[in-house]
């Protein structure tokens, strides 16, 4: 098979499968989240268990009036919930799901992800400046201010296992975790959890949940950036968070909690399952957070990003760096 | 293009000093009913405020003239429907302090044991509205809400079987209340209190241990205590502001006298002392029930023979105001008889327009998402702001 074939079949067969995997995440969120506030949940679409809720919700998204308010800018308006899905839905292109299996492992994986992943930006503040909508305004607002905000230190943490690895390349990152307690996360005592705390909140932020989600903040600002969207346009925004969280679940899961490796994965569907699995927990953990806290203000995100993130993620990549430089000059 | 001109551009108003004006209501998701607040912004700062009332006024003052002493209690619940039975028993409270009517004590014993499970399941109902305020519809705040709606059902439960209506009762009538405890329903009752001490408990552990929650509610809305007397709060607000003052303590009504329960006061007047005063008096109403329960006096629970025609009943000509210790705060009512079976005036003290009127004091200088914080600490009822 010639590689611009492989790579287009490849590339189709992820995005189906993240619409999937998306439309399912939600169900398992929606089902989790009542347990947690000890409801049901779905429960009447599809027996057992609501299990075809998520495709009557694309089916009646889709058959939503699309409405486009008067006074929006309407190029704008309407290209945004395609420049926020399309590095949403990007970042997937580096990430291997088991040896092999993966559209491009390239040798910058690292780098093209958070590079891409901070592009949803644009996406975002377009749709709420071309929404015309002060509430839309203020979330784009808050938007930008967070997302610079966090970047900063979710660049850090992740950076971290690169400089353990010695590599960009996400495999190599995999294959470096290799052992019972290879795990990144499980790297020199305090470094490698602390890192991944540092990274999980960083996520959080990076994914506006709760109690980092004021861009949505429906109490104060009804739905934030996405209040005028409607119909498939909605239905796209939503596509590209959930999408953007599972992919910042599976970095997490690829730098810090060993990827594929796990008993019997020398089969690469075996591994693929343990990756699926270990995301999911950071999926989660994740879904945990955001349904037993409450949403904090701008001010005190900022305040926690600048005076204790961005220092402890800076703090412990010099000390990895250190530590792994004199391993090597040990080594030497 | 003639599209372009009928386009009629939301008015940003960046221009100059950068102000912005937010329009915060009456449809919002946040708006405890139908309140609406123009807020003018600079950036996320709020500089000013600019309440609007009156969007659920029903003319209830004007009705209470064309209903009669027995249709009324029924459409007082209507007041405050949060709370519907303090509304109705400071309604008939004032009737029976114009006619002279006495109250046999069990009726009286009755009125608290409502009163004080009302002041539970409107707490049950301010803390979870509360939460989802800070904490979204789609995070930890509806978690909470739905917690706390779970044992507000449970007192619901029992209010149906008390009286067969789960939100407006017509419970108290003149002379005393018109339903006796079911068989069965002490016991019920007595099982509900445990099991919502029990989860009081619980709401305190995963509020009060929660860095997020602190952050959201300490130091935020403070009314300091010369402001909650020259604006007149009362309630749960005055007491978050030490002031010690609650009408059931000050002036005994019913029969509280009877009972030994502690008024709680917090210091700070900030949303979190609110929070605090509020949950302690979940404790004092759950310890007051207990009280009622364990010396409820035999005998009527009306002095009044049952009425068969809705004008029967006929108050002599006079004047007099009740008040009484809500779940809001001190809710009055001024009652003229003139004589005839329907009164001639009628005037409400709602204790949330009386707390409302805090709000432009307090809510300059925070922030978007303290407005919301601390409307949700003022409890506002709006059946009772506008009536």
């Amino acid at each position: 098979m010639p590689p611009l074939v492989h790579h287009v079949l490849a590339g189709a067969i992820l995005l189906g499968a993240l619409v999937g995997l998306v439309s399912y995440v939600t169900l398992l969120e929606r089902k989790f989240a009542a347990r947690m506030q000890s409801r049901i949940g779905p429960y009447y679409v599809g027996w057992p268990h609501g299990w075809l809720q998520p495709i009557a919700d694309g089916i009646k998204l889709a058959l939503k009036e699309d409405v486009v308010p008067d006074a929006a800018d309407r190029w704008v308006y309407n290209l945004a919930p395609l420049a926020f899905l399309v590095p949403c839905v990007l970042i997937f292109a580096t990430i291997p799901f088991a040896p092999g299996l993966g559209v491009a492992d390239l040798n910058i994986g690292v780098l093209f992800f958070l590079a891409v992943s901070s592009l949803e930006i644009v996406g975002l503040f377009m749709g709420g400046w071309g929404s015309n909508n002060k509430y839309a305004l203020i979330s784009a607002m808050r938007a930008v201010n967070q997302i610079i905000s966090y970047d900063l230190p979710f660049i850090f943490a992740a950076l971290v296992p690169v400089v353990l690895t010695g590599s960009l390349r996400l495999s190599a990152i995999v294959e470096a975790q290799r052992g019972l307690f290879g795990w990144h996360v499980f790297a020199f005592g305090v470094i490698g959890p602390l890192a991944f705390l540092a990274f999980l909140v960083a996520t959080l932020a990076a994914e506006n949940r709760v109690p980092f989600d004021i861009l949505e903040a429906e109490s104060e600002l009804v739905a934030g950036f996405r209040v005028e969207y409607s119909g498939m346009k909605f239905a796209l925004i939503q596509l590209a968070e959930y999408a953007h969280m599972i992919g910042t679940s599976f970095l997490g899961a690829l730098l810090f909690l060993g990827g594929w490796l796990g008993p019997g994965s020398q089969h690469v569907l075996v591994g693929a399952l343990w990756f699926l699995l270990k995301a999911m927990v950071v999926f989660l953990v994740v879904t945990w957070v955001r349904w037993s806290f409450v949403r904090i203000r701008v001010d005190q995100i900022l305040a926690i990003s600048w005076k204790l993130l961005l220092p402890l993620t800076l703090v412990l990549l010099m000390a990895t760096a250190f530590v792994v430089a004199l391993r090597g000059a040990a080594g030497a | 293009m003639a599209d372009a001109e009928a386009r009629h551009v939301v008015e940003i108003g960046y221009g100059g000093n950068e102000r912005l004006v937010m329009n915060m209501g009456p449809q919002h998701p946040s708006a405890h009913g139908v309140f609406r607040a123009i807020l003018t912004l600079e950036g996320e700062t709020v500089i000013a405020v600019d309440a609007v009332i009156g969007y659920l006024h029903r003319c209830h003052e004007k009705l209470a003239e064309n209903l009669t002493y027995v249709q009324y209690p029924s459409i007082a619940s209507k007041t405050d429907y949060v709370a519907a039975m303090t509304a109705e028993l400071t309604y008939v409270s004032a009737v029976e302090k114009v006619g002279k009517i006495d109250v046999p004590r069990r009726a009286q014993y009755l009125r608290v044991l409502v009163a004080e499970l009302q002041r539970i399941a409107s707490h049950c109902l301010w803390l979870g509205t509360w939460c989802m305020d800070m904490g979204g519809a789609l995070g930890g705040g509806a978690t909470v809400f739905l917690y706390a709606i779970r044992e507000r059902e449970m007192i619901l439960d029992l209010f149906e079987a008390l009286t067969g209506a789960r939100l407006l009762y017509g419970f108290h009538q003149v002379g005393g209340v018109r339903y006796d405890l079911p068989a069965g329903w002490t016991e019920q009752c007595r099982r509900t209190m445990d099991f919502v001490a029990g989860r009081i408990d619980e709401y305190e552990a995963m509020l009060e241990d929660n860095a997020f929650f602190l952050v959201r509610a300490q130091g935020v809305g403070v009314i300091s205590r010369d402001l909650a007397l020259d604006v007149g709060v009362c309630g749960p607000l005055i007491r978050g502001s030490g002031i010690g003052y609650d009408v059931r303590r000050t002036e005994p009504y019913s029969s509280y006298g009877d009972f030994d329960f502690k008024v709680p006061v917090e210091m700070a007047g900030d949303c979190y002392a609110r929070y605090r005063v509020r949950m302690v008096e979940f404790r004092e109403s759950i310890k007051i029930v207990r009280q009622v329960l364990d010396g409820l006096p035999e005998g009527p629970i009306s002095s009044r023979p049952g009425v068969k025609s809705v004008g029967q009943v006929r108050i002599p000509k006079g004047e007099g105001y009740t008040r009484i210790e809500g779940a809001r705060g001190e809710l009055g009512c001024y009652l003229v008889a003139d004589g005839g079976a329907k009164p001639y005036r009628l005037k409400w003290r709602g204790a949330s327009f009386s707390n409302l009127a805090v709000l432009p004091h307090i809510i300059p200088g925070c922030k978007i998402a303290d407005v919301v914080a601390i409307m949700g600490s003022v409890d506002p009822v709006f059946g009772e702001v506008d009536r």
